[in-house]
């Protein structure tokens, strides 16, 4: 088991521009059943992926692939021919929002959005639209969702990755890949590994994930790890003093950050005295949250929560 | 990105948001000619003189050259004097204010240098409210936040009084409904025409922040004046950078002189860059390692110079950027680049360092961290470059390396 997505996951791509035909040919190498892209000016054609097969990714694979993935107009004909029940939209930003409701009208259950530097007021629409929708919208602004040895969607580097017994859930990117790295090196590996975003609105909370975590039968322990700006580490904390039943380390980036200065995330900002480090660590603490002290402490709180 | 009050008060006053009459000078002349003007059309003998910066607090900030005078000037025409002595009044604290340097709590200590003045029309204020549109990250919409007590800080009203602020949330498919508007202005306690007029200024607002994708819009004070008009005293926007490509209008409000020409520069290069105090600079992958690569420096007992991500996709010419502004910074006495490579190769950024250095020179220690993608090839051109850069295992092994080399705290 895992979160989100597992080996029986179909999953499609919109936009395959350079970012997109780069990371998805990462993925199919890595054994994720990419089925179809998404590119209207393109549909009709197909793209073509091969090399040599990740032996990190999914296991007893050939040693190398090769995949043609056809190109339809919308996601609802994508999903019409294959079925997808995963999307990854690297569209650019300005109608990356409109890439998520396609999808979300189309039905694709789980949309991981990597796309950086959405307008906000375009978020705050798109999410309108998405609730009450039967849609789980893991990002924009992340490194995407991986379940190790089974399914990568996203720009993670697979390879540092190991299947294990720890959930990481994440607003920043780099951090997941050092808590990852070094639950790998500790033998503990990852279940599923999340990353919900740098941006202040997005579709998934550290609360959704944590809610996953709790239910999921082989993940024994969670990392989350936040940043300034916003409240969401402090919700996360009610959840987990208030209903978590698994162990949780933590790290909470932005200790000396200046207050109003944005923090290379569009989300990363203390304003109005609000969203600090100090509050978020007090929070966590307080409901019995290990926190490290530094990045490279992380696998080790992790491991001391797990006792 | 932010703009000036009176460019905010532009766009505000276009959507329909009452304001009081004003002229902005960028000389003396431009000021004083503004005065006689300003009187006749508002009937008021008064005017007020206000440095235009991108920070608040200027009324109770001080100007270095000039201890006595503040940001925001009265200068009225007085019982005989007339328009003659209103204008002479607005001539002196025009002179002062011009290239001279305002410190306020938001500036820092350092001030920043006033450029732009604007001149306004007196207000005979009956009430100061306070009225803001921004986002709220927990309900992932904007408010209308609004309060009675105008003219404080509102951060102290919300952490001492909460009660006196008011929110109302803004559905993004309806935008704010009329009885969420005069919810507000009841609220405020506001009758009569007075609250017609607050109504429709509060509409206005609302529409105007979605209209221009602003991520900020504050209006304190907002006054009501004793005729009854409902007014933005004054106006303080600033808007989502990743929605300025649907703004030409906004951007070209942009006035870089007050913004940091190395952040400048940054941006330029595609570099997410924030200035700091401190003498250990940082170069890191991802705005979370980047932060927590500050944290970690200030955690092992030195200070970091300043917040750097090179981002996912940097090239060599973008880390040989990233290291150019970096070492233009006179305080920094000691580099610690710290890459966790996942997208980003570490022989990418290797190369980056090495090319850079060639070209621009090392005064100052490096201490390099490199973990994850080609790791050992970005190693390998480290070492093999014949450049005295020490490598660490670890960032947080790499930081008391560089905090150590660059001598400590100091």
């Amino acid at each position: 088991m895992s979160i989100l997505v597992g080996k029986q996951t179909k999953v499609i791509v919109q936009g395959l521009g350079k970012t997109g035909r780069f990371h998805t040919d990462k993925s199919i190498a890595y054994g994720t059943d990419m089925i179809a892209a998404v590119h209207p000016s393109r549909a009709g054609e197909v793209e073509q992926f091969e090399g040599e097969t990740d032996r990190s990714g999914v296991p007893d694979r050939p040693d190398s692939y090769d995949v043609t993935l056809p190109i339809f107009r919308t996601v609802a004909a994508a999903v019409d021919a294959t079925g997808a029940d995963a999307t990854v939209i690297y569209v650019p930003a300005p109608f990356a929002a409109d890439a998520i409701m396609e999808a979300a009208t189309a039905g694709i259950p789980i949309i991981v959005c990597i796309t950086e530097g959405i307008p906000i007021a375009d978020m705050v629409r798109a999410k309108r639209y998405l609730a009450g929708r039967p849609v789980r919208l893991v990002g924009p602004n992340c490194p995407g969702v991986i379940t190790p040895a089974a399914c990568r969607i996203g720009i993670m580097p697979g390879y540092i990755h190991r299947p294990g017994r720890i959930g990481v859930v994440s607003r920043s990117g780099t951090l997941t890949y050092e808590a990852v790295h070094q639950l790998t090196l500790l033998g503990l590996g990852q279940t599923t590994a999340v990353g919900i975003g740098g941006d202040p609105v997005n579709g998934t909370s550290f609360v959704n994930v944590l809610e996953l975590f709790n239910d999921d039968p082989l993940t024994e322990g969670v990392i989350m790890i936040g940043e300034i700006g916003g409240t969401a580490e402090e919700e996360a904390a009610s959840f987990v003093a208030a209903r978590m039943r698994k162990p949780v380390a933590g790290f909470i980036a932005g200790t000396t950050a200046p207050p109003g200065k944005r923090m290379g995330h569009a989300g990363a900002i203390i304003s109005g005295g609000k969203g600090t480090a100090a509050a978020k660590i007090a929070a966590m603490r307080d409901a019995g949250i290990v926190l490290a002290p530094t990045p490279s402490d992380m696998g080790a709180a992790m491991a001391e929560a797990l006792g | 990105m932010k703009i000036h009050e009176y460019q905010a008060k532009q766009l505000l006053s276009a959507r329909g948001v009452a304001i009081p009459s004003g002229r902005v000078a960028l000389t003396v002349d431009e000021a004083v000619a503004a005065v006689g003007p300003l009187i006749e059309e508002s009937g008021t003998p008064i005017v007020v003189v206000k440095a235009q910066i991108h920070a608040g607090g200027r009324g109770k900030g001080r100007f270095k050259e000039h201890p006595e005078l503040g940001g925001v000037k009265l200068v009225s025409a007085g019982a005989g004097g007339g328009l003659a002595s209103a204008e002479e009044g607005v001539r002196q604290a025009a002179s002062q204010m011009l290239g001279s340097t305002l410190v306020t709590v938001q500036t820092g200590p350092a001030g920043k240098q006033v450029n732009r003045l604007y001149v306004e029309q007196g207000i005979d204020i009956a009430r100061e409210l306070y009225l803001a549109v921004l986002l709220d990250w927990a309900v992932s919409r904007n408010i209308v936040m609004a309060s009675t007590e105008g003219g404080m800080n509102i951060e102290e009203v919300a952490a001492n009084s909460p009660e006196k602020i008011l929110r109302q949330e803004i559905d993004p498919a309806i935008g704010l409904a009329d009885f969420q508007a005069h919810a507000i202005a009841w609220a405020l306690g506001l009758e009569g025409t007075t609250h017609d007029n607050a109504f429709r200024l509060v509409k206005a607002l609302a529409a105007a922040a979605v209209e221009l994708d602003a991520d900020l819009i504050e209006v304190n004070p907002l006054v009501v004046t004793k005729a009854g008009h409902v007014l933005a005293l004054d106006a303080k926007m600033s808007f989502d950078n990743n929605a300025l490509f649907r703004h030409e209008d906004v951007l070209a409000m942009r006035d870089e002189s007050e913004e940091d020409p190395a952040e400048l520069e940054a941006a330029a290069h595609g570099l997410s860059y924030v200035k700091m105090d401190g003498t250990i600079g940082c170069m890191v992958n991802g705005a979370g390692l980047a932060m927590s690569t500050m944290d970690i420096i200030k955690k092992v007992g030195g200070e970091p110079a300043n917040f750097l991500d090179v981002g996912g996709g940097a090239t060599t010419d973008r880390v040989m950027a990233a290291f150019k502004i970096i070492t233009k910074d006179p305080n920094v006495r000691g580099i610690f680049v710290n890459i966790f490579g996942g997208i980003m190769r570490c022989d990418t950024i290797a190369t980056g360092v090495v090319a850079a250095v060639k070209e621009v020179g090392l005064k100052v220690p490096l201490v390099v961290r490199l973990e994850g993608t080609n790791v050992e090839q970005g190693r390998m051109i480290l070492a093999d470059s014949g450049l005295n850069v020490i490598a660490a295992a670890d960032m947080k092994e790499g930081a008391a390396k560089i905090v150590e080399l660059a001598g400590g705290e100091e």
